[in-house]
């Protein structure tokens, strides 16, 4: 497997976030901040974890790595490689599949030259099938950071790329 | 006017802020669960309104309050199930988008009835842009008062913070969810011992779903036999139904339950009917864990009585005939829609998110998966119709938890109605190799080509 490497920086404004997170539980259980501690790790390191990482996580909910590795491996929202500037996440669930959700992504891959769960050579953008995420009277429909995209069509998946590209998207 | 219980104020402009949900009657139940009446008499208003768990199972609501361990002592718990993964499903997220004020009231005055002073909502990670919106809806609601020390002079505390999931549907079956709020993985518990004894941390908790606890304030405001007079039966208030697929009006809609199915789906205040006028083929009514019916069993049960918006008409016939209100997720599906490739994708959604703890699910749900696939893709054999009915039947009730239940039903349902379908791909593997088969050629008119094959 391909080794990758990643800056680590916990900036003021994620330790203050980290402990805000950490407050909202018994001081005892500190390990319950774990999942939403892993998200606001994720989300200011190019969305991934690598090993490092998680154990930076482990050292200050004060648990072992394992405990860690346990849960990033279970939950489909970690990535454990380094993923594309933008990520698009497709539902492919039976409401949006029968509205053609599964064509728009194979129609997305081909545009950009890349298999679902691969990532453009430029670093720019994934391509990712999910399960249903909520938007089913919305379909077909795909997630970009923390948005929806709904009622999807060719042309509206062209829009997005290009706003993409041009640095036009907003994902968090 | 059809009664509105969630929906009373969803069109006052502005209702998703703080200030206008107040202006309109917002938190006034919380001034009066906590001036007026004593926790006991708010579990007892709940119970009389017979409300039951919105979250799928359908267990009444009071019932499992009563049964929280008050005398050991130990803090208690009232965590929200936000977690809303079921396919077809998302009226939970609609109703923390829009009013997310309402979800917090409710979750105030339920954590009174329990005594608990720190309760959690639990969010499915997906929905991050909701988390936030509740994480500042309850910071406004700390600024005005409604959390924290002493609420209202009361001498009643209460923390409530929001928590987020990161991907994972199994996390939404209730002691799953917990394990995950201790920042593990989310592998069901067994039960006994139940949430109501030892939940979070191994303290006494409450799970509810999100419209249930949402229902509370008007509960408690209108008292529980208002609430109870309102629906049919043991299928009291309102039911959000959320619609998906081939309709031309999908979306959520809050129905008083005992409402006609026929209604629902032809009225233009409602569905309005098929979209583009295709043919009706099938129906889910309550989510993709629930058992999938033909035309002649939505509108209708098997003795010809109308089929009604409830507990007990969906579920009409058992499991052959009927399916389940479920989440209320409502899924149509039209004439296009190929039902081996629909059960296929439902099985590896189910596959997908198994857990992995009890054999007959980690690996049953594998093999359904797989001969679904085979079947769908013109490879399929004759017997392999009756090997997938072997394995949801070793599956079902041979398990932690609901999951392999969920998983082995659809499966059962659609070989049940629809074996014709199967056939079909199975003998004639040439018409299914295009995935869009039944988008070309419906099953109408291809169905002649079977009956003129003898049946070995
Ligand atoms: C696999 C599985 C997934 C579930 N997902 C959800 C869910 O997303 N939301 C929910 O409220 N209940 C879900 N449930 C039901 C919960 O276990 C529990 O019954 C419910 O949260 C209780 O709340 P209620 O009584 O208010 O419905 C799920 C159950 C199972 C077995
Ligand atoms: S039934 Fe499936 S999901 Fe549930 S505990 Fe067993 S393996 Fe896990
Ligand atoms: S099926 Fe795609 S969002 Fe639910």
């Amino acid at each position: 497997m391909k080794e990758y490497t990643q800056q680590i920086n916990f900036t003021d404004e994620l330790k203050a976030r980290i402990r805000e997170l950490i407050s909202r539980y018994p001081a005892e259980h500190k390990k319950s901040a774990l999942l939403p501690v892993l998200h606001a790790v994720q989300d200011a390191h190019d969305n991934w974890l690598s090993v490092p990482l998680m154990d930076k996580v482990a050292e200050i909910l004060e648990i072992k790595p394992i405990e860690v590795y346990e849960v990033v491996t279970f939950y489909t929202m970690y990535n454990q490689k380094p993923m594309g500037k933008y990520m698009l996440e497709f539902c492919r669930t039976t409401c949006c599949a029968i509205q053609r959700g599964e064509d728009l992504m194979e129609y997305t891959c081909n545009k950009l030259g890349i298999k679902p769960g691969e990532t453009t050579p430029d670093g720019m953008f994934s391509v990712v099938g999910v399960e249903c995420l909520g938007a089913c009277g919305y379909g077909p429909m795909l997630q970009l950071g923390d948005y929806y995209h709904e009622h999807l069509t060719e042309e509206k998946i062209d829009a997005l790329l290009e706003d993409c590209r041009q640095g036009k998207v907003n994902l968090h | 006017m059809a009664t509105k219980i969630l929906f009373e104020k969803l069109d006052i402009p502005g209702i998703e802020t703080y200030e206008v949900y107040r202006k309109n009657g917002g938190y006034t139940s919380v001034e009066k669960a906590l001036k007026t009446m004593s926790p006991d008499e708010v579990t007892e208003q709940v119970k009389l309104s017979g409300i039951r768990g919105r979250g799928g199972a359908g267990f009444p609501m009071g019932m499992k309050w009563s049964f929280i361990d008050k005398a050991s002592g130990k803090p208690r718990h009232l965590v929200v199930n936000a977690d809303e993964s079921e396919p077809g499903t998302y009226k939970d997220r609609f109703l923390m988008h829009h009013i997310p004020h309402l979800l917090i009231e409710g979750a105030i005055v339920a954590s009174y009835a329990l005594g608990a002073n720190l309760s959690y909502i639990y969010i499915r990670g997906e929905y991050m842009w909701i988390y936030k919106i509740l994480e500042k809806a309850l910071a406004e609601a700390y600024d005005n008062g409604w959390l924290g020390k002493n609420i209202l002079g009361s001498g009643f505390d209460l923390d409530l913070h929001v928590h987020c999931g990161a991907g994972a549907y199994v996390c939404g079956e209730e002691t799953a969810l917990l394990e995950s709020l201790e920042g593990k993985r989310g592998n069901p518990r067994m039960k006994p011992p139940f949430p109501a004894v030892s939940g979070v941390w191994a303290e006494p908790t409450v799970v509810n779903n999100v419209e249930s606890i949402s229902s509370v304030s008007w509960i408690v405001n209108h008292g529980g036999e208002a609430y109870a007079n309102v629906g049919i039966g043991k299928s009291t208030g309102t039911k959000l139904i959320c619609a998906s697929g081939h309709i031309k009006n999908p979306g959520v809609y809050e129905v008083e339950m005992g409402m006609p199915v026929e209604e629902f789906f032809y009225s233009d205040e409602y569905l309005g009917g098929m979209i583009d006028d295709r043919p009706l083929k099938a129906v889910i009514p309550g989510g993709a864990s629930m058992q999938i019916l033909p035309t002649q069993y939505i509108f209708k049960t098997a003795n010809g009585d109308p089929r009604l918006m409830s507990y007990e008409s969906w579920a009409d016939g058992g499991k052959l005939t009927g399916s389940g209100l479920g989440s209320g997720g409502f899924m149509v599906f039209n004439d296009t829609v190929c039902i081996v490739r629909n059960t296929w994708n439902i099985s590896r959604f189910f596959h997908h998110e198994s857990c992995g703890q009890c054999t007959p699910c980690r690996e049953g749900t594998g093999w359904m998966e797989k001969i679904l696939y085979r079947i769908e893709n013109g490879l399929g054999r004759e017997e392999d119709i009756n090997i997938l009915y072997d394995i949801q039947s070793q599956i079902e009730g041979n398990t932690i938890c609901p999951l392999g239940d969920a998983a082995s039903w659809p499966v059962a349902a659609a070989i049940h109605h629809f074996r014709e379908e199967f056939e079909y791909h199975v003998r004639f593997p040439e018409k299914v190799k295009n995935k869009d088969h039944f988008r070309n050629e419906p099953m109408d008119k291809v169905r002649h080509l079977i009956n003129s094959m003898a049946v070995s």
